[in-house]
């Protein structure tokens, strides 16, 4: 195993899930209308929902829109992230995931080219999205484009991360309804996705607390501050953090000796 | 034991007296923490707070900006602030009340509209004498002076109408009825349009300045902002006559209007009960008052872009821009 072994099935995989994904119109559209859908129609019954508070990165009164853009980011990065981590449990039975983890290739890498291949598809989504939003009157400052890629970089692997967890656990893809139940639906609606925190804060001090460890919470604002050429360590650490855990509970999850699948073909 | 802000306030007082030189200095007054706020709009920053008497409202530059006029309305006078030494060196009489003012064309006389006493009183600022007292509706506020300086136009808020007072004579020689509480009045450039806003009717009222006749009128229509709301007060034109900068008080928007075709073209967010605004010099900037939100906004008037809010003293009044 050498170097361009790596490197061949780091871009083997993100060629075949780019390929898949520009096969698939249908998730496209789906991962684009669903945000723009929120943005046209959600946002615009709460213009003025956020009354007076001016938070950081903002440096003056926003309409409601320009503060869920980067909450809708970081919704299409989180379906992207479930539902092509959760494609693995197809791929792992049947697809190609089959064949390359019997590959001499380290688990753990074949995963996380995976996660990167991912993450690229989910940029490529929020990037449309972004031009669609400028012309709703969501224009973000030129160098907030450059500089959320590496921070639309780490949310969108830490949510991958997060479905490769859970689809190491997950026997069929039916339980695709689940997760958005028990999984995506809590994840976006306690965070600071549509609402900034001191508003729930406001409202439930419980709620505040879970969406204050959220980690999509972090992965909202790290994109928000980034989106406005500003870096939110706090986020940054937390979501990092929360990434390599998740990668190292799928990678165990995936270890056919040891993991969760050794333990379902048992049962 | 000083809170935070408190803290923050003596520092800004205990700073000094002179102010640095700065690109556009805008000064602010809050009607209810009594001070200027001085504001470098270039750098987006507070530089300074200068305590002044009760209630400031209505601020104006003199001729050569070296002073600014203040109506401190519960003082029942002006106060006028050196603006080398940001020190209030004397003050004018001005009559009860005093809220907006406009100077004269030489910049010797200055007008005053007293809200409480229905009258529009003359000042000379060098005299430092009342000169006279021109009798106008009930209480009185808006003060646009002419170009050439002939004509001064005062509104009463509750006579619902803009008086044309003709300088050389202190008479009033035209009365145009607008709609409910008009606020202010501004000449366009060319001194043949005065724009009124009119704050309950919520309109702006186009009245052609040599026929006293209305001419047009501007209504608003903000999506998710009910009509009530949507109150007109302060008016700014650009020096080239093309565009109109409407505030809209709790409505929290500034209206561009295109003043060639009359049609607002954007309304841009800023904060809570914006009643005026002013630009710089160079017209790259547009600095509003915030009332409810105890701030002020800048705007990039390229851009039409709101950029930054800058917390001020309590309930922001009245602005202008050197």
């Amino acid at each position: 195993m050498n170097a361009s072994h790596y490197y061949r099935a780091l871009a083997g995989i993100i060629i075949r899930e780019g390929l898949r994904f520009l096969h698939q119109r249908q998730r496209f559209m789906g991962a684009l209308v669903r945000p723009l859908i929120w943005l046209f129609i959600f946002a615009a019954g709460f213009r003025s929902v956020l009354g007076v508070s001016i938070i950081p990165p903002y440096e003056t009164y926003i309409l409601y829109e320009v503060y869920i853009a980067p909450g809708l980011v970081a919704m299409i990065q989180l379906f992207n992230g479930m539902q092509s981590s959760l494609s693995m449990v197809y791929d792992r039975e049947m697809g190609s995931m089959r064949v390359l983890l019997v590959s001499p290739l380290p688990r753990w890498y074949l995963l996380t080219c995976r996660l990167i291949a991912s993450t690229f598809i989910s940029i490529l989504q929020a990037y449309v999205f972004l031009l669609v939003a400028w012309f709703w009157e969501v224009q973000l400052p030129p160098i907030g484009y450059i500089t959320a890629l590496p921070a639309m970089f780490i949310s969108g692997f830490m949510l991958g991360a997060i479905g490769l967890m859970l689809s190491s656990i997950i026997r069929q893809l039916e339980n695709f309804a689940g997760v958005m139940n028990f999984v995506i639906f809590p994840m976006f609606f306690a965070s600071s996705a549509l609402y900034p925190l001191w508003k729930i804060r406001d409202s439930s001090i419980s709620l505040f607390n879970i969406s204050s460890y959220n980690p999509f919470t972090h992965a909202v604002e790290l994109i928000r501050f980034s989106l406005y050429g500003q870096l939110n360590l706090y986020s940054l650490v937390y979501v990092s953090a929360v990434a390599i855990l998740f990668l190292g509970i799928a990678v165990y999850g995936y270890d056919p000796g040891r993991g969760f699948m050794a333990r379902k073909q048992d049962t | 034991m000083m809170n935070l802000k408190q803290l923050a306030l003596a520092t800004v007082f205990a700073v000094g007296s002179s102010l640095p030189v700065m690109a556009a200095t805008a000064f602010v007054s809050s009607e209810k923490d009594n001070v200027i706020s001085i504001i470098d709009v270039t750098a987006r920053k507070l530089v300074k707070n200068v305590k002044v008497g009760m209630r400031p409202r209505g601020v104006l530059l003199s001729k050569d900006q070296k002073v600014l006029y203040i109506c401190t309305s519960d003082e029942d006078h002006i106060e006028v602030l050196d603006l080398e030494t940001l020190k209030i060196t004397h003050t004018l009489p001005s009559g009860p009340d005093p809220e907006l003012m406009a100077l004269g064309p030489k910049g010797r006389i200055l007008y005053v509209a007293n809200e409480d006493d229905n009258m529009v009183t003359v000042v000379d600022t060098v005299d430092r004498r009342v000169l006279d007292e021109i009798p106008v509706g009930v209480e009185p506020e808006g003060m646009g002076v002419s170009p050439d300086g002939k004509w001064l136009v005062n509104t009463s808020e509750t006579t619902n109408m803009a008086h044309f007072i003709n300088t050389a004579t202190s008479k009033v020689e035209g009365n145009v009825l607008v709609d409910s509480r008009p606020r202010v009045a501004q000449y366009t450039p060319d001194g043949k349009e005065v724009w009124v806003s009119a704050e309950i009717g919520g309109t702006i009222s186009v009245i052609d300045a040599a026929t006293y006749k209305v001419s047009h009128k501007i209504s608003f229509k903000i999506p998710g902002i009910r009509r009530e709301a949507i109150q007109p007060v302060g008016i700014r034109i650009t020096k080239d006559g093309k565009w109109v900068f409407a505030a809209l008080g709790p409505a929290a928007r500034i209206a561009v209007i295109n003043a060639k075709t009359y049609e607002v073209e954007k309304y841009l967010l800023v904060g809570l009960r914006v009643w005026n605004l002013a630009l710089t010099p160079d017209e790259k900037f547009i600095v509003t008052t915030n009332g409810v939100s105890n701030d002020i906004s800048i705007i990039d008037v390229e851009k039409r872009k709101v950029i930054k809010s800058i917390k001020v003293g309590r309930m922001p009044w009245g602005v202008v821009i050197k």
